[in-house]
């Protein structure tokens, strides 16, 4: 019998190598206890939480929990169903509902997660003989929501409005076609230039979809993400987004003034066979998004943390992905694997988790620390946040291998 | 635009050129060298390659293509089909 897991070899040999280092597995970290959207207990240590999109820390907001309570109690902890049969409770409506008054939009589809819902989108909306161009830095979910449906593929240079103009005059001017951008780019938290890219997709015919599951809740006027902040939200056509970040539980979804949009419901196989979101998780998610339409407070908040983070880390000499703070992810820029979880894991051991990332998720062979901020992170939580990072630094000789 | 010249055997020619600098094994090149099992690229040193060959001759190289696409040889086959399209 061949052993179908051999295939992994190479990668089982290549997180041996690191353990046998004497580091411990940064994706097999367990939260024991989570005090705050802050703060959580890991091997027994409290921890500051700076690598959670949390962005709004709506997770333990009061009125979000209260309304999650009250929907587990009257509607049970499961709806067993799919949202075109027996899974669409009054809550499923309510939030798609709140999701049409945020985005101030005609139609809201609910999918029981984020990655679905870029699944499902992309994978239905564009079918044989159309093109998706996508941005190349695209996340996975767009990537594999490409491999599940029949179109062409096309890739363009990330954030290069000059490689996506090169690439649509290539296609036949006839075809269906579908441009596929992100607000923000969770890896290096780079933001896109929309107001080019989506002129230059729709002066080629194209509709044009962005995901904002990063930019949700504190970029534009109404919070509604980069496209709403470029002013370009008349030309986009399709937005998908997330109750995992800002919204703080889990769910997926798309909103758009499409008038046939309500047909997707039926075709759109990530959709339609599958369990809706439990009762409890739509209640909440209802309640922190009606919430985030009045949380101007909070989003000031995000951006001064994000701001003293970055200037922070800069005036200590690390290398960081965007020379200004883009969005609410500062990603440090580290010089290999090796050094990246030592220092991961010091950072860790002096109390503070972020994440690690590192090839095929981030871009070509970059390696990256990626802090994220929350509104409710206070000023002294980020000053010994910094205080660590120089730490850990020093203890694993960070800048004397840079220098090198 | 450059004039690069679309017959198979410089297609051939001109695709060894892209791919060396990518081949950091030093792997002889030929057309039945494979791309995931001997020059071991990974999938987005692929993705680029493609691009670079897109922009070379001007063609349109959908990702969806690839999975058949696994020696040099049978990229030449592909390139030159779509060049003379």
């Amino acid at each position: 019998m061949s052993d179908l897991l051999s295939k992994f070899d190479a990668l089982i040999a290549e997180r041996a190598g690191v353990l046998a280092k004497g580091v411990r597995d940064p994706f097999a970290i367990v939260m024991e206890e989570v005090k705050s959207p802050t703060v959580a207990i890991i091997d027994g240590n409290e921890t500051i939480l700076l690598g959670t999109y949390n962005y709004m820390g709506m997770t333990f907001d009061p009125d979000v929990i209260a309304a999650g309570q009250d929907a587990l109690t009257r509607f049970g902890a499961g709806t067993t169903g799919s949202r075109v049969l027996n899974g669409t409770y009054q809550g499923h409506k309510e939030c798609e509902d709140a999701l049409k008054e945020f985005y101030g939009m005609d139609h809201a589809m609910v999918f029981s997660t984020g990655y679905q819902a870029n699944l499902g989108m992309v994978a239905t909306l564009a079918g044989k003989g159309d093109y998706i161009i996508l941005d190349a830095d695209s996340h996975a979910s767009i990537y594999d929501g490409c491999y599940l449906g029949n179109a062409d593929i096309v890739r363009f240079k990330h954030n290069s409005a000059e490689d996506l103009e090169k690439r649509l005059r290539r296609l036949p001017p006839e075809a269906g076609k579908l441009v596929i951008l992100e607000g923000v780019y969770s890896m290096l938290g780079d933001i896109a230039p929309l107001k080019e890219l989506v002129a230059i997709a729709k002066a080629h015919g194209a509709m044009v979809l962005v995901d904002e599951a990063h930019g949700m809740g504190f970029f534009g006027e109404n919070g509604r993400g980069v496209y709403e902040a470029a002013g370009v939200a008349d030309d986009v056509d399709f937005v998908v987004g997330t109750f995992s970040k800002s919204v703080g539980t889990v769910g997926g979804f798309c909103v758009s003034n499409h008038p046939k949009f309500e047909i997707l419901r039926l075709v759109c196989r990530p959709y339609t066979f599958t369990a809706s979101l439990p009762p409890a998780v739509v209640a909440s998610a209802a309640t922190s998004i009606r919430k985030l339409m009045h949380a101007g407070d909070k989003r000031a908040r995000l951006w001064e943390m994000t701001r003293k983070l970055h200037g922070g880390l800069q005036a200590r000499g690390f290398r960081l992905a965007t020379t200004t703070p883009e969005s609410a992810i500062v990603s440090v820029l580290m010089p290999d694997q090796e050094t990246t979880v030592r220092m991961w894991q010091a950072m860790l051991e002096l109390g503070v988790y972020v994440n690690m990332s590192r090839p095929p998720a981030t871009p070509a062979g970059v390696f990256l620390l990626r802090c994220s901020l929350c509104a409710e992170h206070s000023a002294a939580q980020l000053d010994t946040v910094l205080e660590r990072f120089s730490m850990a630094s020093a203890a694993i000789g960070l800048f004397a291998l840079a220098a090198e | 635009m450059t004039a690069t010249a679309t017959d198979r055997a410089s297609v051939y020619v001109r695709i060894i050129e892209l791919i060396e600098p990518l081949n950091v094994k030093k792997v002889g090149l030929a057309e039945n060298t494979s791309f995931a099992g001997d020059l071991e690229m990974d999938s987005l040193t692929v993705m680029d390659l493609v691009a670079s060959m897109e922009d070379e001759w001007d063609i349109v190289m959908p990702l969806n293509m690839l999975p058949d696409l696994e020696t040099i040889g049978q990229v030449a086959d592909a390139v030159t089909k779509l060049v003379t399209k």
